[in-house]
């Protein structure tokens, strides 16, 4: 797993790679906490996240809380169906504004 | 003073080159802590206990740690192992002790054990992959965080009178091709379900057993078909803590926690309860015969009640019973209702085979059983509604007599009885019948309507098509020559035994249906509808269905279209029922008139207003409820006027007067062709004639005086 961080405008791009499991959540979840301050605008994206187990998806709600306690936003683009369908039907998909890629992220946040 | 850190999350011992400490014996189970997971495991006559680590799906163990002698308390091994990854460890426990039979004991070594309180299980991960039979751990216990986010949901305490009860299998629901789900046949897919089931206007789901169960237990091909036949309803549990894996579409990822919370939470938003149909009374470990998967291998003597010579008694027709009033086992029980209540925010339970759990250590009834008393006043399963199937295969039969301590409701099997016989026409029934409409007060006199959970039709036995098409049960898919299932149906084929094109057969079928779901919704008591009785669903006049995963069973969703009919009148039914709370009463009718309306809250007609024909001949009954009594005189309502005539020809049938200024609408009238039927709440065709309304044969009319 690679995380790639990319700032356009105010938004912080943050684009996960590889494989979010047990052993690579906490890192990542590590590094995108590191960039959620006051009012952050993040833009998951995850075009080129293979995989996603139950650590992941813990991983990424609880980033989502980390940002609302911050008074931001949070967006996730480019889900493949397979992690998508797995985020809907354990329910975590519900806290997310979900786009298809990471233009639509960036429009929908108004840059 | 505060600290920094806790200094319980450093280990103490260390075995190959896992870190330890000793664990704490409560909660029993794995329990995810600060840095590891704390073990905790009864046994009372195990000498040694083992802990078996696998990595997820590995066919060998990772590792086994023995519970150093100092890590048991009393009967407990506890035990944290610090650093595992929880989502891929999967844990069991091996036991050694005396294998005596005689004594009741069945150690043996070689066996890995599951934990009994396993949160979640894997090794059925997806419905139906042919497991490896090889595998020396098929049932694996595995982690789980109880770290849902349920924001603002909660147990919603619908009054159990208020209740619309839908009992339902959840691979059923929408496993057929036609339901157009993403996920066929699993949580995800009932989830996508809701709308259908909101616009019906249920307000509670009874699911069939959803606790992890082995659908290929006791599978076998069909001699004649070769099909294979499935512990397909899941009546046979694994663990009692763990919601079935092969019903969730992520099962595989070991997420069916996590989804099956997301449906209760979303049916909660649409205002819809989720009631657990629960099997206590045995396990899926059968006879001496069986597979050791737990219990058998924990603490035979503790957890199945014993023969003198050692073998299972068989109270519950499958091989074994749980020894429910065993302290150990009561406990456990508890543990896990209060689990599911809390955890998964499940607002009542449906006990299979309760007279069971009234039984003590050596089978006998009992008069005030611990288990059952326990369960009604307990703090956290207060709000709980618990429903109990009072009867067993051991003979107990306690509808009526089930013992209640002001919480516990039954299946009343008895107003299933009267009704079916009332609708197919035969006589002697106007007396009872009478009785059941009113909530059964002859069998619940001091509990009240809400004890009687009304039914016609359940997962046991015909579906309200087949009630209405079939003499006899037709099991002949189920591979034991017919002799599996019910012979006492009260069943009537209208003329023909199976599906036929006879017009005037399918017209009188289709009206029977219509009789049974209008006498359902105005019965004083909680209503029950069986899943696909609203679009007249068929298993071929197979009662006894519990075998196949196939369209015997599933719902067939292109059944809305072609029961368009039938389907309109039940959800207009259903709405009737919640727009007139005089249907919804807490107590019974007093018979009199307590509110100075001049009507008493219930009086009862025939063919001739105010005078009954209680005969053993007739079968013709109407009564009529004074809305100033509705809710036990708290709420206000129309009055209605309910006219039963089973009777093969018509009838006019004298009305009642109402008050001055009122009149009598109709809201439903069975024998006309839809949409004339039923017209929606609020709507209904006002009557020329006040004095007389003709009721057709076989027919059901409701009239509403506003």
């Amino acid at each position: 797993m690679e995380i790639y961080v990319d700032t356009v405008d105010y938004v912080t791009v943050a684009s996960i790679v590889g494989e979010l499991d047990g052993q690579t959540a906490p890192i990542a979840q590590d590094q995108i906490l590191d960039l959620i301050g006051p009012e952050a605008r993040i833009l998951l994206d995850m075009t080129g996240l293979q995989f996603m187990s139950s650590a992941g998806a813990r991983t990424l709600l609880l980033i989502y809380r980390h940002i609302q306690a911050n008074n931001g936003g949070v967006i996730l683009a480019g889900l493949i169906p397979e992690i998508a369908d797995m985020l809907s039907a354990t329910g975590f998909l519900d806290y997310f504004e979900v786009v298809e890629t990471v233009d639509d992220g960036l429009a929908l946040f108004g840059v | 003073m505060s600290v920094a850190e806790r200094i319980d999350i450093y280990p103490t011992h260390e075995y190959e080159g896992f870190k330890l400490r000793p664990g704490r014996p409560l909660p029993f189970g794995a329990s995810v802590v600060p840095g590891g997971v704390n073990f905790s495991i009864f046994s009372s006559h195990a000498t040694v206990c083992t802990l078996v680590l696998f990595e997820k799906g590995a066919p060998a163990p990772l590792a086994e740690i023995p519970f150093p002698d100092e890590f048991r308390i009393g009967n407990v091994f506890s035990m944290i192992v610090f650093g595992l990854d929880y989502e891929n460890t999967e844990y069991g426990f091996r036991m050694d002790g005396p294998f005596a039979p005689e004594q009741g004991h069945r150690f043996d070594k070689t066996k890995i054990l599951m934990d009994p309180y396993a949160k979640a299980i894997g090794g059925r991960d997806v419905w139906g992959d042919t497991p490896d039979w090889n595998r020396v751990y098929p049932h694996r216990a595995t982690l789980v965080y109880d770290d849902f986010d349920w924001q603002a949901d909660r147990q919603l305490e619908t009054p159990i009178e208020d209740l619309v009860i839908y009992e339902m299998h959840v691979r059923s629901f929408t496993q057929h091709p036609s339901s157009g789900v993403r996920n066929p046949g699993t949580f995800a897919g009932l989830r996508e379900k809701i709308p259908y089931l909101k616009d019906l206007g249920i307000n509670c789901v009874e699911l069939m057993p959803v606790y992890e169960f082995d659908e290929f237990e006791n599978s076998r091909p069909n001699p004649a078909t070769g099909e294979m036949l499935m512990n397909y309803w899941g009546y046979s549990t694994v663990g009692f803590f763990a919601p079935k894996s092969g019903f969730a579409a992520t099962g595989r990822l070991g997420m069916q926690v996590d989804e099956f919370k997301t449906l209760v939470k979303d049916l909660h938003r649409n205002g819809i309860e989720v009631i657990l149909d629960v099997v206590f009374n045995h396990t899926a470990e059968g006879n001496e015969n069986g597979p050791t998967i737990s219990f058998r291998g924990l603490d035979n003597k503790t957890y199945y009640m014993l023969t003198p010579e050692g073998y299972y008694f068989n109270f519950s027709g499958t091989g074994n019973t749980l020894n429910c009033n065993h302290p150990v086992v009561r406990n456990m029980v508890l543990d896990c209702l209060r689990y599911w209540a809390a955890e998964y925010h499940i607002d009542g339970f449906r006990f299979d085979l309760a007279a069971i759990l009234g039984r003590d250590q050596n089978g006998a009834p009992l008069t005030n059983p611990p288990l059952l008393e326990a369960l009604a006043h307990d703090p956290i399963l207060a709000k709980c509604k618990l429903i109990a199937e009072a009867w067993d295969a051991g003979g107990l039969y306690q509808v009526g007599s089930f013992p209640a301590y002001g919480r516990w409701a039954e299946w009343n099997g008895k107003y299933r009885d009267a009704i079916r016989r009332f609708i197919k026409g035969d006589e002697g029934l106007v007396g009872e019948v009478g009785q059941r409409l009113q909530g059964s007060p002859d069998l619940y006199a001091f509990r009240g309507p809400t004890a009687s959970i009304n039914f016609i039709t359940c997962h046991d036995g015909f579906t309200l098509n087949d009630l209405v098409s079939y003499n006899d049960k037709h099991n002949e898919a189920n591979g034991e020559d017919n002799r599996d299932g019910a012979n006492d149906n009260n069943s009537w084929n209208c003329g023909w035994e199976g599906p036929t094109d006879d017009p005037g057969i399918n017209a009188l079928r289709t009206r029977q249906m219509k009789n049974a779901a209008a006498m359902l919704m105005v019965s004083q008591g909680v209503p029950m509808i069986l899943m696909g009785d609203e679009v007249a669903r068929t298993q071929l006049g197979n009662n006894n269905a519990y075998c196949h995963d196939n369209e015997l069973n599933w719902f067939d969703w292109i059944l809305l279209e072609k029961n368009a009919d039938l389907l309109r009148f039940f959800k207009n039914m259903i709405g009737f029922r919640h727009a007139h709370p005089a249907l919804r009463n807490r107590w019974h009718f007093s018979n009199r008139d307590y509110v100075g309306s001049g009507y008493a809250d219930i009086t009862w007609h025939g063919v001739a207003a105010w005078n009954v024909d209680w005969s053993d001949g007739s079968r013709v009954l109407a009564f009529m409820l004074c809305g100033k009594h509705a809710k036990n005189g708290t709420a206000r309502d129309n009055y209605i006027y309910v006219a039963l005539n089973m009777f093969w020809d018509a009838l006019p049938f004298e009305l009642p007067r109402l008050p001055l200024g009122m009149r009598w609408n109709m809201s439903v009238n069975t024998s006309m062709p839809s949409p004339e039927d039923i017209h929606e709440p609020g709507h209904e065709a006002p009557l020329n004639d006040q004095n007389h309304v003709l009721v057709g044969g076989r027919s059901v009319v409701i009239l509403v005086g506003k």
